[in-house]
């Protein structure tokens, strides 16, 4: 397999090797020298048609980590704003020698479209398309959840997980869904009806309207970040609201168990989907997040783009 | 012109098998063993004669947008399809919202030659929807203008429709409805189901669709004009119509050849040849289409032939354009769909593809049956040949076709238009059997 | 399975059994006879010769070291790995203290990742006092081109700064592509490139013992 454009991608085993494979690559992290020689020649690519400063570093960090040469597009001021088409980006990184593409880009599908339209040979790993998937933040996340959880190893089997939030535009919450139950977690979506997707009753998720009935019985909580333009497009009656109906507080953290862990992946809205002490709290392990994002993203250009093209499955 | 074309040995209409001899534009025998001369004689033995294809949904593109099609293109691919009349849509660029736009399109159509080019008429100004267009001058020019739409757009205010629909009895028009309200497909993408809950696509409800279609049955009985819902994609539109229709309402609907057959489980790939207005839908729309059909709740096929350049296409799925061609395999694909399975007789598809529509538009020379007198207007198809559908030999000059690669029963292997033979395949090449 | 010549000794004296009906692997047996050479697997080292061999090795590195003090012991995964823990024990009981011990994983650090698939990662455990000013001693079952070696001084290197580093092997087998050599050897066993080394370690393949396969120059 060559690309990772979603967690369909991969397999329960192929999932549990790249959380093995972090596991050891943190290990670089937190010794002496933070570099390893791995991908030395290797050219990884990051295009990002999309804002996004967190997810773009954490990539550049963990290709140089690996030693491999890091050339960024990103969108302000590139020929994609300039409305360059896809295709002729791509060509132009196929000419710059990109052995990974790491692409975030506003339309769903994007990153397959990248793939399969055969304008490059490397690897295309899809950083963020549209509202699609964000598989790289999905295997993060599943990464804290294991090493608070979990023991460090192994699946999630029995861990319950609940997702809250604006789950019809987040492709972080459809990535974590899937993985998630790939790894045998039981998971809740929290969220008001009308930021629900259509026949999500047909996902293998539970539903629940009542975020305080849910808290007492979860291990780990993901809040998603409510963006600005929903608050316009009448999804609900105002802030406030939501934040009273689906906000996270110090109030709603004591419902929870004792070593449950509170997870986001950012950027936040402190005192909207979020209070400031509920994001600073010992449960809180919004930072370690970000550091656990590099070395996911280290044992997944390791493995998609160290070895030889041919066969490339843990 | 003298031109005498001799067909011999073909079934006429799924009938009986007979010779069939054309002069000067008009069909002048139909017998047994014809031993006249002829200047062109074409074999029929195993081919079925049917009357030239109609079709009332057609995007020329010209004027405006002449890099994906032109009028001359655009009839060709007609032609090859077995259509000797399009309907040629109004949203080009400038819009046929005038009587000028629509003698030139007319014009040009008949100059071409390959098909009768019926232009039809902006409902609003440009299409905005704030304004009617000049419906009068349209239908009292040269064009003759009967049917009126504002296809891309829907005409979604409902009292700019009441008044379309009054306006029109004067010359007995018909409005024809692209069924989409606006504010509730705002950016969608694809149908809105579990797929496009998966994929992130923004979903296109299919409400959106049914709730135009009601609201308009509702609003055309009242004032007492005739309807037609272009494009129907969905089981309950289907279900609605068949109620209108049992209470007598004068509506007519249509259904494309891609929505008896594509479901929105091709978007998976994300490639956006796939990507239409309306929407590919589920199978049980599908099914409920090709029901609908069969009983005559949806009276026509219309192909809503929708060129676009490559570049519309070679993109991500939200930035691509909406539409297919279908000219030239509108048949097969009915064929295959439903004449070969038995599900509808030749009568019905004659009524499908030629006769309705003529009537519905009120094209008096085209729908008629192929009987002594009439106009030679003819498709000759072979239910035992088969098109491979390959995107580079379409006559259209875009090629944004989905089933390109795909292997259809039926081919259309002559037109014959006003007696000139528009259209030959050549002989049987394509393998069957 | 298959047929067993006698322990060849290192002077290689031919006590070579030639293959007959009873080889498990025809076509090999056909292969050899066709090319008129001779294919056998041998064994070299049998349990007691490795358990003396590792005890030798280990009154070696305490002498060369002067005591296990100033010792980190890692051994390469997987084999490595286990011969070091048995080097630390026989360490241990020599000189009646714990000694540092662990593991050192090179697959990132190797020199021909990009020739073949990915492989998966195993555990490194550096022991509590690292190797930053320490002598470590390198344990790996076979050395033979020295690249491993090579990828190991490599890892080594971004832990710390070892005061120095020696090499202690079960088996040299020669071939070297990279100037590396051991300090400490359990036994000299002269191969042709095309024969293959297999060490069998009781806490991975159930058995100890060290056998050559293949045909001989």
């Amino acid at each position: 397999m060559k690309h990772l454009l979603s967690i369909n991608d991969i397999d329960k085993e192929f999932a549990i090797t790249i959380l093995d494979t972090a596991a050891e690559m943190a290990k670089v992290t937190e010794g002496p020298v933070k570099k390893l020689p791995t991908l030395r020649g290797k050219t990884v690519v990051n295009l990002f048609a999309e804002d996004s400063t967190r997810t773009r570093i954490s990539f550049e960090a963990a290709a140089k980590r690996l030693s491999a040469d890091v050339i960024n597009f990103t969108a302000k001021g590139s020929s994609i704003s300039k409305g360059e088409s896809l295709k002729d980006t791509a060509q132009t990184l196929q000419a710059l020698g990109a052995d990974a593409v790491v692409m975030r880009h506003p339309a769903s599908g994007a990153a397959h479209r990248l793939a399969q339209g055969k304008w490059i040979n490397g690897s295309v790993i899809n950083a963020g398309d549209g509202t699609h998937e964000h598989p790289s933040q999905a295997l993060l996340d599943a990464y804290t959840i294991r090493k608070h959880l979990a023991g460090g190893t192994g699946d999630l089997a029995g861990l319950h997980v609940v997702i809250v939030g604006d789950i019809l535009h987040s492709r972080v919450a459809r990535s974590n869904v899937l993985l998630l139950t790939k790894l045998g977690a039981k998971v809740t979506l929290v969220a008001p009806p009308t930021l629900l997707p259509h026949q999500v009753e047909q996902w293998p998720v539970k539903v629940s309207y009542d975020f305080n009935s849910v808290l007492p019985t979860v291990d780990a909580v993901i809040m998603l970040r409510i963006q600005q333009e929903r608050m316009s497009d009448l999804y609900f009656p105002s802030e406030r609201e939501y934040s009273t109906l689906f906000g996270i507080d110090a109030e709603r953290l004591s419902l929870t168990k004792p070593g449950s862990i509170l997870m986001h992946p950012g950027p936040m809205n402190r005192g909207l989907e979020i209070s400031a002490e509920a994001a600073d709290s010992e449960q809180s392990v919004v930072v370690e997040q970000v550091a656990n994002g590099v070395s996911i993203r280290m044992a997944i250009l390791y493995l998609f783009i160290a070895g030889s093209q041919e066969s490339v499955n843990g | 012109m003298g031109k005498s074309i001799l067909i011999t040995g073909g079934s006429i209409e799924g009938g009986v098998t007979s010779d069939l001899l054309i002069r000067d534009g008009v069909i002048v025998e139909i017998a047994p063993n014809i031993s006249q001369e002829a200047d062109e004689v074409i074999d029929a033995s195993g081919l079925v004669l049917l009357p030239g294809f109609v079709d009332l949904h057609t995007h020329l593109r010209e004027p405006g947008r002449e890099n994906s099609e032109t009028i001359a293109t655009g009839s060709l691919a007609a032609a090859r399809g077995g259509y000797v009349a399009v309907s040629a849509m109004a949203n080009t660029l400038p819009v046929a919202d005038n009587a000028a736009i629509v003698e030139q399109v007319a014009s040009i159509g008949s100059q071409v030659g390959l098909v009768d080019v019926f232009p039809i008429g902006a409902v609003t100004k440009g299409l905005e929807g704030h304004e009617l267009a000049d419906l009068g001058s349209m239908a009292h020019s040269k064009a003759r203008v009967r049917v009126f739409s504002d296809d891309g757009n829907c005409v979604s205010d409902p009292l700019m429709m009441r008044r379309a629909l009054e306006y029109v009895k004067q010359f007995d028009g018909v409005i024809a409805q692209h069924a989409q309200d606006p504010r509730l497909t705002e950016g969608s993408q694809m149908n809105e189901g579990i797929l496009s809950s998966t994929l992130g696509l923004k979903g296109w409800p299919a409400v959106a669709e049914e709730s135009i279609i009601a609201r308009d049955i509702l609003l055309a009985n009242m004032v007492g004009a005739r309807l037609h819902i272009c494009h129907v994609t969905t089981a309950g539109g289907v279900e609605i119509i068949r109620w209108a229709k049992k209470q007598g309402m004068q509506v007519t609907a249509e259904v494309t050849p891609h929505h008896l057959l594509l479901t929105d489980e091709s978007a998976s790939s994300y490639d956006p040849i796939f990507k239409v207005n309306p929407p590919l839908r589920t199978q049980s729309d599908v099914d409920a289409l090709r029901e609908g059909l069969a009983d005559g709740t949806i009276d026509i096929v219309g192909t809503d032939h929708a060129p676009h350049p490559v570049e519309s296409k070679e993109c991500e799925w939200q930035n691509a354009a909406f539409g297919m061609v279908g000219l030239e395999t509108a048949f097969p694909i009915l064929f295959s769909t439903l004449i070969a399975t038995g599900r509808i007789s030749w009568k019905r598809a004659i009524e499908v593809m030629s006769s309705a529509p003529a009537r519905i538009a009120g094209y008096e020379n085209h729908g008629k049956a192929l009987a002594v007198g009439e106009p030679a207007h003819i498709a000759v198809v072979d239910p035992k040949g088969t098109l491979k559908v390959d995107r580079a030999l379409l006559a259209s000059k875009s090629k944004n076709t989905p089933f390109h690669g795909m292997e259809f029963q039926g081919r259309v292997v002559a037109t014959v238009f006003n007696g000139i033979l528009t259209h030959r395949a050549e002989a049987r090449s394509v393998s069957h059997e | 399975m298959g047929l067993e010549a006698r322990r060849r000794g290192s002077e290689g004296s031919p006590d070579i059994h030639r293959s007959g009906d009873i080889l498990p692997t025809r076509s090999f047996n056909d292969l050899s006879r066709e090319a008129g050479k001779e294919i056998y697997m041998s064994l070299a080292l049998n349990e007691s010769d490795i358990n003396r061999a590792l005890t030798r090795i280990s009154h070696e590195i305490l002498e060369r070291n002067s005591g296990s003090t100033e010792i980190t012991i890692l051994g390469i995964p997987t084999r490595g790995a286990h011969l070091a823990q048995r080097l630390a024990s026989i360490i241990e009981s020599i000189e009646g203290t714990p000694v540092q011990v662990g593991t050192l994983d090179i697959t990132l650090h190797r020199d021909d990742l990009r020739l073949r698939a990915p492989r998966a990662l195993m555990e490194t455990v550096i022991p509590t006092l690292g190797v930053e000013g320490r002598t470590v001693v390198l344990v790996d079952d076979v050395l033979f081109s020295g690249r491993t070696i090579r990828s190991a001084l490599d890892a080594i290197g971004e832990i710390g700064r070892p005061v120095r580093v020696q090499l202690a092997v079960l088996v040299d087998r020669g071939h070297r592509e990279l100037p590396i050599k051991a300090d400490f050897v359990g036994k000299n066993l002269p191969t042709s490139r095309s024969q293959s080394v297999k060490v069998s370690l009781r806490e991975h393949d159930g058995v100890d013992e060290v056998r050559i396969e293949g045909e001989s120059a």
